[in-house]
């Protein structure tokens, strides 16, 4: 129930503000009052999730479409509850932030932004796959208006530009999303079992490639985030992009271990390559939401990274880099709002030596900037090391121009730093333009206190994003799983019981991770470690 | 002494009461005082309307079992019932939209023909034979001849009467050729009687059979305006008057879209290897000429005519997987898909009397922060047209799709996703001219003062998002509907 709360809260919200005539005061200050009743509901679900189990928990199937088995199914795993923490975190940010800032037509964007949280927050926990795509489209409807109405100049073809790129790959998704709910019987996640379909795989594939995005389908992405108002580029870089990173991990690895261990060298060399490649246009940018932009997509390749290094050491590792760049990113977005609002621009050549006589924005941006590099002891760092360790596994060779990229990345956050804080004051630079407001610290601040809480205890996420802790992940025997799997095939091929080993499809090394799912539909799958 | 058959007055109430309204409408157009004939003429075809909307509800509550009545000209089933519901609830929103439309002096008429063909469209689903299959397609095509060209001091309103006429009359020909054939070849008029015929004569792949049976799928290409016969449907919906178009986006299509399901599934059984393919390449060329008609289009009602073309095809995915999932999911998708396009043709009427001109791309500039509810509805049509979740346009395409992977054509699936998102660069085009150009760009002023407040059309328009969002959530409630009226046909 409180997870359909959560979801629907916001968007009755929504409805609310665009119905009543509120001022723009009232709208505002509406909106921002709902997003923190999100947060505060988030911390209730925190405090009551029982992370040493791996159940789907505050869980709610009502059903939908019963001549097809697709359902109204919401819940929570512990990897999801991160992610819907930073989704509500930063949300609540962006619209504080736009309602110290007064945005036109307050109504209308103030209703659109809560609709986008519900949906952000329906994707994040729907068990069902159609389910699952209406909110994953639902949160382009709002973010289309958003763009296209208040962003910058030339915001309409940056708009038009993100959602067909984002459709195009959903409607992909939608194909083979029919193709694969009707050969299973049912859309229920929780229920269908592995596919070895390649072409299914790569409708999934399609869609979170393109929105998280993935070398090269990031065409979307310099424009949208550059064009965007600041704000719903926070939104954009930091939440929604890891929608796709929680498709992957949900449905993509999940549900086709086959075809992901065929298609792992070819998606590790593009994550890698997407890593590199971003990094250095994030090096070359000319301007500050470029450089934004691009690490963005660098940090996206990392996470991938670590989802395909398909162990332990990734999954966690990319769970806690999604939150950390999600945090990261929107503060930067905020961060370099705010000195757009002082200067009238974002080309690095006309700024310049801001931190003289504005201590707080000089502080606040050097700590999220070293964050943001990933330097030693941040949870930035703690979250690219066990990508790193994680996908060394695979081949040292992608651990090492990892570690490259993490080279990169100081070379850029650095470059952010001193062209916006340092050198001679730019000619875009005034003496009048103020050190950061009240209002503007409220909005930055609990975001970078957010990362210095998780440099101080990462494992508050790392290790418990997948529910059970480590050493008391339960073994099957080789010869346990072999017999699981024939009395799976006897089962028939719905509700089967099935063995998915991580690591590498169909392995039976010893320590090898593992997942079964069971006969019945609501038991989840578990997590378990073959023994001998 | 000719014996007349018995006839089942209960199975013809709904499409004779809109005849009826029809019949008062056109007496009060003489007897009604001048200043009360408009009124008048839309209450009494309202009334009918909403008389045929309950016989048709209470005939699918009372024929669980099909039959064919008076003397097997008609079906007495689900499936007919199901069809003249939605006509009649199509009719009743058009009348909603055209009651502020300026009929001059012939308000009674019209109202007169708009209930008269609604009657042939809800007749024509309840059509079992050749014979009635003709008469309702005439019936509804002569009435919506005169609505296109009513708007007499208007050229383009003639000249879209007379395409109308011209090629609404070479397909109906085609139509009755194509009838004549299957008769000559099986000397059967009754569609169930023909499909025996076909089997017990061992007639499956006669020449003179499929010639017919090609003859006829092309009568009902130019009903349903699928390609490569939509020529008229560009023209045509945007000569028309807007609330005639509306009408016949939402009603004629769904008019004839069921009796084509009806006729194939009961008369052809025999040949479905052959309609399935034949509908299946309709399919591809509507989709294909469809969208990219529209993405040329600057003005709004051609651009939606194109996007009713693109429609036909979404549509004819489910016919063309001939099982009974499709037929489901095409009584299903008539239903949002009628919400939308009367829907976005009341919008395109409102804003057309505020402006006095034709509704483009570039003079709805603004037009979404003038008229919030207006703009919103408009808004949440264009999306549903291009399939987003949360309007029954998403569920629509999804039951189609489903229904074409069941019946193995999982390649439809992938064309039908392609035309979607080409589709998305006109309908997000229209939310785009709404709302992100201010209103300083429209280059036309407003025909001066406050835009006059339609309460009426409004209320049409937020029924029709209701129904556009609501068939979303309640999905299963719907889908039950068209389970038990699809039912009535055979697989």
């Amino acid at each position: 129930m409180l997870t359909t709360v959560l979801i629907f809260l916001p968007v009755a919200a929504a409805l609310a503000i665009w119905i009543l005539p509120l001022s723009r005061f009232a709208a505002g200050s509406f909106a921002l009052l709902v997003s923190l009743v999100e947060v505060g509901l988030w911390v209730d679900l925190l405090i009551r999730f029982d992370f040493a189990s791996s159940q789907l928990q505050f869980a709610q199937q009502t059903s939908w479409i019963s001549s097809l088995g697709v359902s109204y199914s919401v819940g929570f795993y512990a990897f999801s509850i991160w992610l819907a923490g930073l989704s509500v975190v930063v949300l609540a940010a962006a619209v504080a932030y736009a309602f110290w800032v007064g945005r036109e037509r307050a109504r209308a964007y103030f209703g659109l932004m809560l609709f986008l949280t519900g949906a952000v927050i329906g994707v994040f926990t729907s068990q069902d796959l159609l389910l699952f795509y209406a909110c994953f489209e639902a949160m382009l409807i709002p973010l289309y208006v958003l763009v296209g109405v208040w962003g910058g100049p030339g915001r309409r073809a940056a708009t038009i530009k993100l959602v067909i790129y984002t459709m195009v790959g959903s409607l992909l998704m939608l194909a083979a999303l029919i193709v694969y709910g009707l050969d299973e019987g049912t859309f229920d996640l929780n229920a269908m079992g592995p596919s070895s379909n390649t072409w299914i795989f790569l409708g999934f594939m399609a869609a979170f490639a393109i929105k998280a995005p993935l070398f090269p389908f990031h065409g979307w992405l310099p424009d949208a985030y550059r064009k965007a108002p600041p704000e719903v580029a926070a939104v954009l870089s930091g939440v929604v992009s890891k929608t796709a990173v929680y498709g992957l991990l949900r449905i993509v690895i999940a549900k086709f271990p086959g075809p992901v261990g065929d298609f792992r060298v070819p998606i590790l060399v593009l994550a890698t390559v997407g890593l590199l490649y971003g990094s250095l246009l994030a090096f070359r940018a000319p301007d500050l939401r470029g450089i934004i932009a691009y690490s963005s997509l660098a940090q996206m390749g990392l996470i991938t990274l670590g989802l395909f290094a398909a162990n332990d050491l990734g999954f966690d590792g990319a769970i806690l880099q999604s939150v950390n760049h999600g945090l990261v990113s929107a503060a930067l977005f905020l961060l370099a709002a705010m000195v757009e609002r002082r200067t009238q621009t974002g080309e690095l050549d006309r700024l310049g030596g801001m931190a003289r006589g504005r201590p707080l924005l000089a502080t606040v941006l050097i700590t999220t900037g070293v964050l943001a590099l990933a330097v030693p002891l941040s949870s930035n760092f703690a979250g690219e090391f066990l990508v790193l360790a994680g996908v060394f596994q695979q081949g040292w060779a992608w651990g090492a121009l990892g570690a490259v990229a993490m080279v990169l990345a100081a070379m850029y956050a650095l470059r952010l730093i001193s062209a916006v804080l340092h050198r001679d004051p730019g000619s875009a630079v005034s003496d009048a333009a103020l050190d950061l407001r009240p209002a503007e610290l409220g909005v930055v601040v609990p975001l970078v206190a957010c990362l210095l809480a998780l440099s101080a205890w990462p494992a508050a996420i790392s290790g418990h994003a997948f529910g059970g802790n480590q050493a008391a992940t339960p073994t099957v025997t080789k010869q346990a799983k072999s017999s699981f799997q024939n009395e799976a095939r006897a089962a028939g091929p719905r509700w089967a019981a099935r063995c998915v080993v991580l690591s590498r499809p169909n392995s039976d090394a010893i320590g090898a991770p593992c997942v079964l799912t069971s006969h019945s539909p609501n038991a989840p799958q578990q997590r378990v470690v073959i023994s001998k | 002494m000719i014996h007349g058959p018995h006839v089942d007055w209960f199975a013809l109430a709904p499409s004779l009461a809109p005849l009826a309204a029809a019949a008062v409408a056109l007496l009060g157009s003489v007897l009604v005082p001048r200043s009360w004939r408009s009124p008048f003429g839309a209450a009494v075809a309202a009334a009918g309307f909403v008389a045929s909307f309950v016989f048709a509800a209470l005939l699918f509550a009372q024929s669980p079992h099909g039959e064919p009545v008076v003397a097997g000209a008609m079906a007495r089933d689900r499936f007919g019932a199901m069809a003249a519901l939605i006509v009649a609830a199509a009719g009743l929103l058009v009348i909603g939209v055209s009651y502020g439309e300026r009929l001059r002096d012939h308000p009674g008429e019209y109202y007169a023909l708009l209930a008269a063909a609604g009657g042939g469209m809800i007749f024509l689903g309840f059509a079992y034979n050749l014979i009635t299959l003709f008469l309702g397609l005439e019936w509804f095509s002569i009435a919506l001849y005169v609505l296109c060209a009513i708007d007499g001091e208007r050229e383009r309103s003639l000249e879209a009467g007379l395409k109308y006429l011209v090629v609404g009359s070479f397909g109906s020909a085609i139509l009755l050729f194509g009838s004549a054939l299957v008769y000559g070849a099986t000397g059967r008029l009754g569609f169930a009687e023909i499909a025996a015929a076909t089997s017990a004569q061992h007639l499956t792949g006669d020449a003179l059979l499929v010639g017919g049976l090609a003859m006829l799928l092309v009568g009902f290409g130019f009903k349903t305006s699928a390609a490569p016969f939509h020529m008229w449907t560009p023209d045509v919906y945007e000569g028309a008057p807007t609330p005639v178009t509306a009408f016949m986006s939402a009603a004629t299509k769904t008019a004839a879209v069921a009796v084509m399901l009806r006729v194939l599934l009961t008369a052809f059984p025999a040949e479905k290897q052959l309609w399935t393919i034949t509908v299946a390449v309709l399919v591809c060329a509507s989709l294909a000429v469809g969208n990219f008609g529209a993405l040329a289009q600057t003005g709004l009602k051609r651009l939606l005519a194109y996007s009713s073309v693109s429609h036909a095809g979404f549509l004819l995915i489910g016919v063309a997987a001939g099982n009974r999932l499709g037929t489901e999911a095409v009584l299903y998708y008539l239903i949002p898909y009628g919400a939308m396009s009367i829907g976005a043709f009341a919008v395109v009427a409102a804003r057309e009397r505020e402006l006095g001109t034709d509704v483009t791309l570039d003079n709805l500039a603004g037009f979404g922060w003038e008229r919030p509810l207006l703009g919103a509805a408009m808004g949440t049509f264009m999306l549903g047209f291009a399939g987003f979740p949360l309007t029954g346009g998403f569920m629509g395409k999804f039951l189609v799709f489903s229904a074409a992977d069941e019946a193995g054509w999982w390649w439809l699936t992938v064309v039908g996703v392609a035309a979607t998102a080409l589709s998305l660069y006109y309908y997000l085009g229209v939310i785009r001219a709404m709302y992100m150009r201010p209103a300083e760009e429209l280059q036309l002023a407003p025909a001066g003062g406050s835009p006059p407040r339609e309460l009426l059309l409004q209320t049409v328009a937020g029924t029709c998002v209701a129904i556009t969002v609501a068939s979303f959530v309640f999905v299963q409630p719907l889908l039950d509907l068209a389970q038990k009226a699809a039912e009535s046909l055979p697989y």
